[in-house]
């Protein structure tokens, strides 16, 4: 059923991951996607297997729930490997008709699926560890500097905020309209593409004007709850580090530090 | 023309650490042109039972069996079934979309396979029922009141000439007035149509007046089944189950219990104030008796 | 001189055409004069329409009076300077419990409000723990919004607005899409507020039932108030509320109709241990 869907893919735990500053946890994915490129040679991913392999350790996740990310990238992953392995020029090790597979179009390929799964997993293991609300809070406080430049990072953030409590809602309602159509003989799986477009038009005039009517609803809320922007705002629950969170940075800084030895030298 | 349910049992979400046993062990029958209340507060199962009469929800376990033929029977033709087994959920919102009411309470019809014009002489039939006047048929749908509403989402389903109608909270959000009326029309519904009506509410006291059965679910079973007065009578079991019985009901047993001879299986006020008045030996002329309380 | 007066009151709604023109004007509240002394327990009813929604919206300047004038707490609700102190000091508890909840955790929404005042951090804490703990819902503060029943929700609803110590609360229908245990449940929270906190209450339903313990209610109907007075009063009216849309707990209908065929009983019996005594007292 529609409401078993669960959004943000949080796993609850007692792990250092878990209580990490969403800040460092944010910094510290951006830092292992880089040095996913950074590192070019197969020593260098083993390094990169290790830093990963530790962390899906700390995080006390399920290793299944890891993998489940890779599912939704499978098709690109697929493309990404076809394509590198016969577009790559080089030694030829295998020829049918004008399609010839490269020897370094396969370590090329290799490389790739190394780096993508890498780059999901690692982004797993932050959204696994650090709920919605510790998300949107730690893109705030991170986009802050942006505030110089007139980007609306508080609205950003609040707006996020919003979605992920309604969107549950929303599909909830979506269930409850469609049963109430298919209770009147509307059909939503049959038909062609266009029949099966034009099934939907009963779907979401009701969920779009319910949407309008809760989003006016909840604005009036805000305001009568003295809503003003961010402005002059206050937090219940700021940011604040701890010493964990320093020694974190130090340990993700230190391992993209060795990827770049690893690039210069050239190992 | 009957729906039969036989040990039927639903599980939410079963083999996870979210199950939920919604319905245990449902036994129940709806036979032709029977006004049933169906009672329970919320997470007591009612709404999933309902959705179980038109084939909405599968039983994880047990039969359905619409005129004596399992609905999940292979090639059992569900559209069919629903078709015949109306169910009007609580939200109007939540199934009024088109420009008009009119072209809106049409959509059932047109899907059951009707053309423009037999669809449009349902629909008129099943507004005019309803109680919504022909000026509001060009109207939209959103801009009528929250009564008017509900009445086109009633008519909605009627239009689709259902043996059954069942009806989940029709006058939630509704004002006394607006909540009386409604009701009055739906019992003229059974009456005018000669078919069987489901009203699922929180309120004893709405629907003691008007049903002949009352099915009380707890805890995703069935605990009572029987006429208004029999259920009412276990008044003290009803308020463990967080529901209440007609405060009539209160009054009449506390009246008992302090010597008076009143009859305790009154559940409106006219039955009671008949009650009481003899108990204290006033006379009511007979013309009077007609015209009290009972007029809303 | 009360904490919430308004003089001759009067509330238009336009409806625009599409080049911004007024095409049509609607009198939602008209010529309504108040006095609501501070620590009331208050009650407004009325049929839908009847423009008691519209009137409450006015107590915190959601909407500004198109005529006359409400103060509340001494300040001009029409005055901008006064805007985010009125609404500080007059909560406002909606109909649909989903739709006024922020917070995708119930303590971080009952600090919504707070936060948005600017209250220090450790002061949020603090008033984020006496009001979960005034409408009972302590144990469920770390639980997301979504999973509470209806009455729960409307409970985090008015901790919301407990947090930012107003002082006054107006409940407009918080009750109209909740089951009967949710109803008692929402009651009792605001009749604790109100007896506890000397909170200022003004709840508008249409449910005759919760009218019974306020103060002093009042009766609106197409924009006037029509009836004022004590509950016990107010329920003496039967067919006069009746002809207004409403209609009364079955008791004092019991009541009123023995009352009417020759019984003895005094005027607007509300409770069914008053009828049961009275009756008792007869025979």
């Amino acid at each position: 059923m529609i409401r078993d869907i669960t959004l943000g893919q949080y796993y609850p735990a007692n792990s250092v991951l878990h209580r990490l500053d969403p800040r460092v946890k944010f910094v510290g994915t951006l830092l292992f996607i880089i040095s996913v490129f950074v590192f070019n040679t197969f020593p260098g991913y083993g390094v990169a297997t290790i830093f990963l392999v530790a962390m899906i350790g700390i995080s006390k996740v399920p290793v299944k729930f890891m993998f489940k990310g890779l599912k939704a990238i499978f098709i690109i992953l697929l493309i990404t490997v076809i394509f590198n392995m016969i577009l790559t020029p080089g030694e030829v090790l295998w020829r049918l008709g004008f399609l010839k597979v490269t020897r370094e179009g396969l370590i090329m390929a290799g490389k790739m699926t190394i780096r993508l799964t890498y780059l999901v997993i690692g982004s797993s293991i932050m959204t696994l560890t650090t709920t919605p609300n510790q998300l949107t809070d730690g893109l705030e406080s991170l986009m802050g500097p942006l505030k110089k430049i007139k980007v609306p990072v508080h609205e950003i953030s609040m707006m996020m905020s919003i979605a992920l409590r309604f969107i549950p809602i929303l599909l909830e309602e979506t269930d409850k309209i469609m049963k109430a159509q298919i209770a009147r003989g509307a059909d939503f799986e049959s038909g062609n593409l266009i029949q099966k477009a034009k099934s939907m038009v009963p779907l979401l005039v009701p969920l779009f004007i319910s949407a309008f009517r809760r989003a006016n609803d909840l604005a009036m809320a805000m305001e009568a709850r003295c809503y003003n922007g961010g402005e002059g705002r206050t937090q219940m629950k700021p940011l604040k580090y701890h010493s964990r969170d320093y020694i974190a940075y130090l340990f993700v800084f230190l391992y993209l530090g060795v990827s770049i030895i690893f690039r210069i030298v050239g190992i | 023309m009957s729906i039969k349910l036989e040990h039927v049992y639903y599980t939410y979400s079963p083999g996870t650490a979210y199950e939920i046993h919604a319905l245990e062990d449902i036994n129940l029958t709806i036979p032709d042109n029977q006004f049933i209340g169906m009672i329970g507060h919320t997470g007591s199962g009612k709404s999933t039972l309902i959705q179980h009469f038109n084939g909405l929800i599968r039983p994880t376990q047990g039969k359905i069996l619409y005129n004596g033929e399992d609905i999940w029977g292979e090639k059992y033709n569900l559209k069919k079934l629903r078709s015949e087994v109306g169910l009007v959920f609580q939200y109007p919102e939540h199934q009024l979309f088109e420009i008009d009411v009119l072209t809106d309470v049409c959509f059932g019809p047109k899907n059951q396979g009707l053309s423009q014009e037999e669809a449009e002489v349902e629909a008129r039939k099943a507004l005019e029922q309803v109680g919504i006047p022909e000026k509001l048929y060009k109207k939209s749908p959103f801009e009528l009141s929250g009564g008017q509403k509900k009445r086109v989402a009633i008519a909605g389903v009627l239009a689709m000439n259902p043996k059954i109608l069942i009806l989940d909270e029709p006058t939630a959000g509704l004002d006394p007035k607006g909540r009386d009326e409604i009701l009055d029309e739906i019992a003229n519904l059974h009456k005018m149509r000669g078919i069987s009506i489901i009203l699922v509410s929180h309120s004893m006291e709405d629907i003691a007046k008007y049903v002949e059965r009352i099915i009380v679910m707890d805890k995703g079973k069935v605990a009572f089944d029987d006429k208004p007065k029999q259920v009412f009578s276990h008044y003290k079991e009803l308020e463990k189950m967080g529901l209440a019985a007609p405060q009539i009901t209160y009054v009449m047993h506390a009246l008992k219990d302090r010597g008076m001879d009143v009859d305790v299986t009154a559940t409106t006020v006219e039955e009671a104030k008949n009650s009481i008045l003899k108990a204290l030996g006033v006379s009511v002329p007979k013309n009077e008796q007609k015209n009290l309380t009972d007029d809303n | 001189m009360g904490i919430i007066r308004a003089s001759k009151l009067g509330f238009d709604y336009y409806k625009y055409d599409d080049d911004g023109n007024v095409e049509q004007a609607s009198r939602a509240v008209d010529d309504v004069n108040l006095d609501i002394q501070a620590g009331q327990f208050i009650a407004v009813l009325g049929h839908n329409g009847s423009g008691k929604s519209t009137l409450a919206k006015h107590i915190n300047a959601l909407l500004v009076p198109t005529e006359g004038t409400l103060w509340m707490d001494q300040m001009d609700t029409a005055a901008a300077d006064n805007l985010w102190k009125i609404r500080q000091e007059a909560g406002m508890v909606f109909q649909n419990p989903d739709n006024q909840i922020i917070g995708s955790v119930v303590e971080e929404d009952v600090g919504f409000g707070p936060e948005n005042i600017g209250v220090p951090t450790d002061e949020i804490w603090r008033r984020v723990d006496a009001s979960l703990k005034a409408v009972d819902m302590v144990a469920y503060r770390q639980h997301s919004p979504n999973k509470l029943s209806g009455g729960q929700k409307q409970r985090v609803a008015i901790a919301g607005v407990m947090a930012m110590k107003p002082k006054c609360i107006v409940l407009d229908e918080p009750t109209a899409m909740l089951d009967p245990s949710g109803r008692k449940e929402v009651l009792k929270a605001v009749r604790e507020l109100n007896k506890k906190e000397g909170v200022t209450v003004i709840l508008i339903t249409h449910y005759m039932e919760e009218v019974v313990f306020a103060d002093h209610v009042f009766v609106m109907d197409s924009g006037h108030i029509v009836l004022e007075g004590t509950p016990r009063e107010i329920f003496s009216q039967v067919d006069i509320l009746k002809q207004y849309g409403l209609d009364v707990p079955q008791v004092t209908l019991l009541a009123y109709e023995l009352k009417k065929s020759g019984v003895e009983l005094p005027d607007g019996i509300l409770t069914i241990e008053e009828l049961v005594d009275a009756l008792c007292r007869l025979s």
